[in-house]
């Protein structure tokens, strides 16, 4: 189980909720578990969503491992010039 | 596969020398290829019609005389370009502002194209489609686009982020926000509150080769496209999407690039000249002029931002609050997000509120412009925590240290960072000689701090090992700033050879699996990552090799400094195979040598500088001129300290230009008036001093050299460290950029009228 906190579009998309428990290994795990909870999330995760894990943000990298204990935050996918 | 990119500490040979670029002697002597340089056998010139109106719908377009004319081979507009975007909002933003389709949204929107057998027909064919159009009230300033009575863009656009949903559309796409604490409560614990306004005006980001391809579609649906480009698989791909090609079938090669910088980032005209192509029969060559660049690329945005920052007489800042809009041009983006997401991203802030809206404007498409949208958040937050400082009576950077981030702080974003390079920026600074150095006659001091994620993505490489030991490096991110000799160093690094046995080379889409862009400061960071996978997957290879040639196990193989080495006692008399040895061998031990590699590159960790600058005033013009400038930024690691060092000066330069001279200037029609280099002047080599740089090296844990990021976090910090600068010489804060001499004298005037 990790805690997972959403930046603010998300949350609006998650009934109001800032922070979710949620039993995933890694980040593919937790899309779909999001996305089967919060039907609203399938357009956010097709829009692209980064995963901060412990202040390093992931963009791709869909197998990498969600450490229990670690600080999971979701942010849109940016992108830089 | 298997690759694992942590960050180990080790004695560099190659990396961190200072070899010259591989690509310098053709570019100094004018051999090198961009983007207009190629040509194919009969090949047409393209030219586009662009709309003379900021906002207008197109009630028709008659191509018919211009088709008649002799020696055009091809007019199209929007209906040769059907939507096949299938949903896809930013593709389809794409596909609008590469042809306008209902309306033209903005001064220089193409309306309609034509392929000729010369430049002189074309642009005779221009003048003789007849477009029709209904001028619409138009709106370029971004506080006046929010209004409720601004005339509107789309009527389809409600805000989205705000709940519930607005009845009633409007130019404001988007509202974000970001944030943690309680910030009213944080102002009320503090003794001093600085509250102002910034307005930043738009700039482009000025690289000197204008947009320009060579478009070829042949009969069976096939086709190949030359272009200048940041990223040619993204060309590729979102071209393919537009014109509904298979892939595959469209290859794409890069030319060198004479500058991007965020503007390269996505098609513009490509798609264009791929239609044109197709209709033709015949390749099209399609080179934007520099005034075509000015008024129909993506320029950054112009913002309005306000802030307020609190804080206690001791020094820390209670709260901070910002709100930022930024314009999109005619389509949504993410441009204000970015802002609220970096404004206060280099401090430590228990209460801490950012909201950005994105204003929809008759401007052209907004792009990213080198860490998109972070300049002038820094600036204005920047400008205020300078401000802040003063009425503290506290020293800017001691200032700063005591409210930096920290590894643990939430960031303002909301993350927790980890080990970050804030506080040893600031702390160089202080010790920096630069501070000491007596300032003279109307001139100032100021510092800033910036921020930038830095990304990472999708990279593929290649390495090919010649029978004679030399080694192609086949790499997907385009060069912007030297990556093919940084590159090189790290295949030399990894496989023990000399730099100059390396050959670095951007391959074609046909050649190299799919590669992101170089934009987000990655393509040192990603490729050097995808390359040293690649180097190590060739010397397994060779250590095989070396077993066969030896007839032992290939478990009983090492390879040491550029050699393969038995070991064990069985082989102890073995001598050392070197890789020319190995590679000599390989028609005979297993043929070819290679190290493929795909990856995707994350982890790239967040990126801080510190920039200070001494500027000059002229009290009587208004003039400034910048005396003394030095950059301190955190490189992980410098593979190439000469190009790290470009990177810090070119984005130090670049901040000169926006914060000192450059702005778009409309028109009451909503015109641009100033397309050029003449008028939209840029910094050139008399105008800058020599800018200084100090390289951090703090290794980033997720490479395996501990290489972060470079070629961004360099423009963030200039906007403030020179407004506050100008605003320390002139004794007067300076809120509007750029700080052309008109306003500095309007501001000092104003100061001397109390």
């Amino acid at each position: 189980m990790v805690a997972v906190t959403l930046w603010g579009q998300l949350r609006t998309a998650a009934g109001g909720d800032e922070k979710l428990e949620v039993e995933a290994k890694d980040i593919r795990e937790l899309f779909r578990k999001l996305a089967e909870r919060y039907p609203g999330f399938e357009p956010f995760i097709a829009r692209g969503i980064a995963v901060s894990i412990d202040g390093v943000i992931y963009r791709d990298t869909w197998s990498k491992e969600l450490p229990q204990g670690s600080e999971i935050f979701l942010l849109p996918r940016l992108s830089g010039g | 596969m298997g690759f694992d990119p942590s960050f180990s500490s080790r004695q560099f040979k190659s990396v961190g020398t200072r070899p010259l670029r591989p690509d310098g002697i053709d570019k100094v002597t004018g051999r090198a290829r961009y983007g207009a340089d190629f040509n194919m056998p009969g090949q047409l010139v393209g030219r586009v019609l662009r709309s003379p109106h900021a906002h207008a719908r197109i009630k028709s377009i008659d191509t018919s005389k211009a088709e008649a004319l002799k020696g055009v081979k091809a007019v199209i507009t929007a209906a040769d370009l059907p939507d096949m975007t299938a949903g896809d909002a930013a593709l389809h933003s794409i596909l609008e502002n590469c042809m306008a389709r209902t309306k033209a949204f903005y001064d220089g929107h193409a309306v309609a194209a034509v392929a000729a057998v010369d430049a002189r027909t074309a642009r005779e064919a221009l003048k003789l489609i007849e477009v029709d159009y209904e001028v619409l009230p138009h709106v370029t300033d971004v506080d006046e686009a929010m209004k409720p009575d601004a005339p509107l863009l789309h009527e389809n656009v409600f805000t989205e982020g705000v709940d519930p949903r607005p009845s009633k559309p409007s130019n404001v796409a988007k509202r974000s926000q970001y944030g943690h604490g309680d910030v009213q409560a944080g102002f009320r614990e503090a003794d001093i509150v600085i509250e102002r306004s910034y307005k930043t005006e738009q700039t482009h980001q000025g690289y000197i080769e204008p947009h320009a391809c060579v478009a070829s579609v042949n009969a069976d649906g096939t086709g190949d496209l030359w272009v200048c480009t940041q990223g040619h698989f993204v060309y590729r791909d979102q071209c393919a999407r537009l014109l509904g090609m298979d892939i595959s079938k469209l290859r794409v090669t890069s030319s060198e690039i004479g500058g991007g910088f965020g503007g390269k980032t996505h098609v513009w005209a490509e798609p264009v000249a791929l239609a044109l192509s197709r209709k033709a029969g015949r390749p099209v060559k399609l080179v934007m002029s520099r005034e075509e660049v000015f008024r129909a690329s993506g320029p950054t945005s112009a913002t309005s931002i306000d802030v307020k920052i609190g804080a206690r007489k001791d020094g820390t800042i209670t709260a901070a609050s910002a709100t930022l809009r930024y314009t999109c041009g005619p389509w949504y983006g993410m441009w204000a997000e970015l802002g609220a997401m970096t404004a206060f991203a280099c401090y430590g802030l228990a209460s801490v509120q950012t909201v950005g809206y994105e204003v929809l404007v008759n401007r052209p498409k907004t792009a990213a412009y080198r860490a998109p949208s972070a300049p002038m958040a820094a600036f204005a937050v920047e400008s205020a925590v300078d401000e802040l400082a003063g009425k503290l009576g506290m020293d800017p950077v001691e200032f700063r240290i005591r409210n930096a981030a920290r590894e643990g702080t939430r960031s303002s974003y909301g993350p927790v960072y980890g080990p970050i390079g804030i506080g040893p920026t600031l702390e160089a600074v202080r010790e920096h000689p630069h501070m000491q150095v007596p300032l003279g006659k109307n001139q100032g001091r100021g510092m800033a701090c910036g921020f930038w994620f830095n990304f990472g993505g999708q990279t593929c490489t290649d390495i090919n090992i010649g029978v004679d030991g030399t080694v192609t490096l086949a790499v997907g991110t385009i060069d912007v700033g030297g990556s093919r000799a940084s590159l090189s160093l790290v295949v030399a690094e990894e496989l023990g050879i000399p730099y100059s046995q390396v050959k670095a080379v951007v391959a074609d889409t046909g050649t190299l699996g799919y590669n992101d862009m170089t934009d987000g400061s990655r393509g040192t960071f990603s490729s050097s990552m995808a390359a040293i996978s690649a180097a190590r997957n060739a010397i397994e290879i060779m250590r095989h090799r070396a077993a066969a040639m030896w007839d032992i196990p290939a478990d009983d193989v090492v390879w040491e400094d550029g050699q393969a080495r038995a070991k064990g006692e069985n082989h102890g008399n073995l001598p050392a195979l070197s890789l020319k040895e190995i590679a000599a061998a390989a028609p005979n031990t297993g043929g070819p040598i290679a190290g493929h590699s795909e990856l995707v590159a994350d982890g790239a960790g967040v990126s801080f500088a510190t920039h200070i600058c001494d500027v000059e005033v002229d009290p009587e013009t208004g003039s400034t001129r910048v005396v003394r400038y030095t950059v301190v930024q955190d490189a992980g690691k410098a593979v190439h300290p000469t190009y790290v060092e470009g990177q810090y000066q070119g984005g130090a330069a670049q901040g000169i230009g926006w914060a000192l001279n450059e702005e778009y200037i409309y028109g009451k029609d909503g015109r641009l008036q100033n397309p050029g280099f003449l008028d939209y002047r840029i910094p050139v080599c008399s105008d800058l001093p020599m800018i200084g740089t100090q390289i951090l090296e703090i290794p980033n844990p997720n490479h395996p050299y501990g290489v972060r990021g470079v070629g961004e976090t360099s423009i963030v910090p200039p906007l403030a460290a020179i407004a506050n600068a100008v605003s320390n010489a002139a004794g007067v804060r300076m809120t509007h950029i750029p700080m052309s001499p008109p306003r500095i004298l309007a501001a000092l005037e104003a100061e001397q009228a109390g």
